[in-house]
């Protein structure tokens, strides 16, 4: 096993190495000059001149990039061109808001999903069964940013019931210690306000839950529907385990191997399908941050939003990857 | 010499792989139903804007908002235009964006992973960490990511989507292309000697083939999806273009009192997906042989 990590984390190094390179290179494959690109057409010679200097554009790109991957190693991203702050500093807030919603959205996803899967297979060819795949098929199909609009538009505005946007009540501010809003307001014991947090959770959560909700059923369902069928779930049932037994404990327990692997990828999908919630639903977190960083061609941060969460993506993969000898003793690493 | 029933029975039997599998194919109501909608909306595409009741960016202010009514089906949106008009001209931006990223990476992803799956070693090696890499990003990242260096424009998504898919097409011949190249009649073609580029185009292509095409099928319902999340985002198509996502964000300002802005170019979104989906499931059931009972 050990050499097995050992082996995977080798093989990490050059698709970090190009992540940092294809990052590196955004700003640098921009048609023209970039930072005339940046500052636009009216900008002067001399800011143009300064701004090239600033972000290392003079030197040659292996050198650049030398200094870029320098400057990473150290934890330094570059400052942001709009607020002039460290990129660094900036990104942990909203990063904690993105894993908030997300870990919110996977739950919704894994509990709903994996239930709804498995009684659909206990009950094949059921109302319950029909009913479920079809609205899993819907979800796999359903556009994130619509659903949101959808939602915003029945439980907020037509009903009233959730708040449309943002991740806390602006005139009472949380006080803020984690970053994680949820984790805050149980340490302080402030119920209330801990009702206020999950209610903003709710929509953006359950939008950005649907699809994997959906894909988690799906995979259950047809994973179940295969371990059901072997001999030693009919060997249980032929001792008189209860039926609820066999499913939730001897079929489930083989059955969850493939089903873990979508979750993997699906934590990592979570992170791409958070931009699009989170611009809907006004969140705080990276993904708002890499799309307000478009709008003002503020470079750096989009290269380091973009490198972060794909660095987060890759480190999901491979623990997922890991966790599969934890559950499935079967599985050799060689 | 009469034929028996026997020998009929014969010869329907070894009615070519395309012929079995369509026949796997009609079996699966779904499959047919995703079909159904895959063929309503590419006939809504072609000659769906020569019967709509308004041209797509035709104004009238005097009309604004106005709920779906007999004269306007899917009512109208802030500059009066009538929202089906311009669902329907949608279909055709969509569609085509679909159909052009895939085809795209495809191609792309075919000519590399036939290289990298027929030659091996360093050009395997290296065409391989290629897509490694690639894949370490989420989708919608790395289109992101393509678009903010060639801007915003309809062109640009579609070409930053035919990016973001070439690995997954990549990795799929590649594969095939390795299982392929042991067989015996590819062997037994280098035996009487027939060129690599021969052997490639007329033997090993063909044969990848029935996965590209599934694969393909649920990739145009991922592209769709992608060019409207672009689309909504600000980074695909520009307005006043009536692409499905653009429609979205631009109804978003009009939730309160005009929500069928939005419920409609959505539902477009929706049921375009759902068919290729739907359509993509059905193939891999008949075009798969592991899949089949």
């Amino acid at each position: 096993m050990l050499h097995y990590i050992g082996q995977r984390l080798l093989q990490l190094i050059p698709v970090l190495l190009g992540m940092t390179f294809i990052v590196f290179m955004i700003i640098r494959a921009i048609p023209g000059d970039p930072a005339q690109v940046i500052l636009g057409q009216q900008a002067s010679e001399e800011a143009i001149k300064a701004l090239r200097t600033s972000l290392g554009l003079d030197n040659p790109w292996y050198i650049q990039y030398f200094d870029y991957l320098k400057g990473l190693v150290t934890g330094d991203m570059g400052d942001s061109l709009r607020t002039r702050s460290p990129v660094s500093e900036e990104i942990w807030p909203y990063l904690a808001a993105t894993f908030e919603l997300s870990l919110f959205a996977i739950i919704i996803a894994v509990v709903i999903g994996i239930n709804a899967g498995i009684i659909s297979a206990w009950f094949q060819n059921s109302w319950f069964d029909y009913t479920a795949m079809v609205l899993a098929l819907i979800g796999v199909s359903m556009p994130i940013f619509w659903l949101g609009l959808m939602n915003q538009w029945i439980f907020s505005i037509e009903l009233g019931i959730l708040p449309t946007t943002g991740r806390e009540n602006v005139r009472d501010p949380i006080n803020n210690i984690t970053n994680f809003y949820v984790l805050d307001t149980i340490i302080q014991g402030d119920f209330n306000q801990l009702a206020t947090v999950l209610k903003h959770l709710v929509l953006p959560g359950t939008a950005l839950a649907t699809i994997p909700m959906a894909i988690i059923a799906r995979m259950t369902r047809s994973s179940m529907l295969e371990v059901m069928r072997s001999d030693y779930v009919r060997t249980a049932r032929a001792k008189g385990v209860k039926m609820f037994w066999v499913v939730y404990k001897h079929a489930l327990k083989n059955a969850i191997i493939p089903v873990l692997t979508i979750i993997g990828l699906q934590m990592g999908l979570l992170l791409g399908g958070a931009i699009l919630t989170e611009t809907i639903f006004g969140w705080p977190g990276i993904g708002r941050y890499i799309y307000e960083a478009i709008g003002f061609r503020d470079y750096p941060v989009i290269q380091s939003g973009i490198l972060v969460v794909a660095f987060i993506f890759v480190m999901i993969n491979l623990f997922v990857d890991l966790l599969y000898g934890l559950v499935d003793p079967r599985i050799k690493y060689d | 010499m009469a034929e028996t029933a026997a020998d009929k029975q014969e010869m329907q039997k070894v009615a070519g792989p395309w012929k079995e599998a369509w026949r796997g194919f009609r079996k699966s109501k779904v499959a047919v139903v995703g079909m159904g909608i895959v063929i309503f909306f590419i006939l809504l595409a072609i000659f769906g804007p020569l019967f709509t009741p308004q041209g797509i960016n035709e104004q009238n202010l005097s009309q604004r908002l106005l709920p779906p009514s007999s004269d306007h089906w899917m009512g109208t949106d802030d500059f009066g235009r009538d929202i089906l008009s311009r669902v329907v001209y949608g279909a055709r931006i969509s569609l085509w964006v679909g159909f052009l990223a895939v085809i795209g990476s495809v191609v792309v992803g075919s000519i590399l992973g036939i290289l990298a799956g027929y030659y091996g070693r360093w050009v395997d090696t290296i065409i391989s960490r290629l897509f490694d890499i690639m894949l370490a990003f989420p989708s919608i990242l790395l289109a992101i990511a393509v678009v903010s260096v060639l801007g915003p424009s309809l062109r640009n998504a579609l070409i930053a989507i035919a990016i973001i898919n070439v690995p997954n097409f990549g990795r799929l011949i590649r594969s095939k292309v390795l299982s392929i190249k042991e067989d015996e009649y590819i062997m037994s073609a280098k035996a009487i000697g027939m060129k690599d580029n021969r052997i490639l185009v007329s033997h090993i292509l063909p044969n990848s083939m029935a996965p590209v095409i599934v694969q393909g099928t649920l990739a145009i319902a991922t592209a769709i999806i992608e060019a409207a999340a672009l689309g909504f985002l600000g980074l695909g198509a520009q307005a006043p273009s009536p692409e499905w996502g653009k429609m979205l964000a631009d109804s978003r300002s009009y939730l309160t009192n005009a929500p069928w802005t939005m419920i409609f170019p959505g539902v477009a979104i929706m049921l375009t997906v759902l068919g290729f989906n739907l359509m993509g499931d059905g193939l891999r059931d008949a075009l798969d042989p592991r899949m089949k009972s």
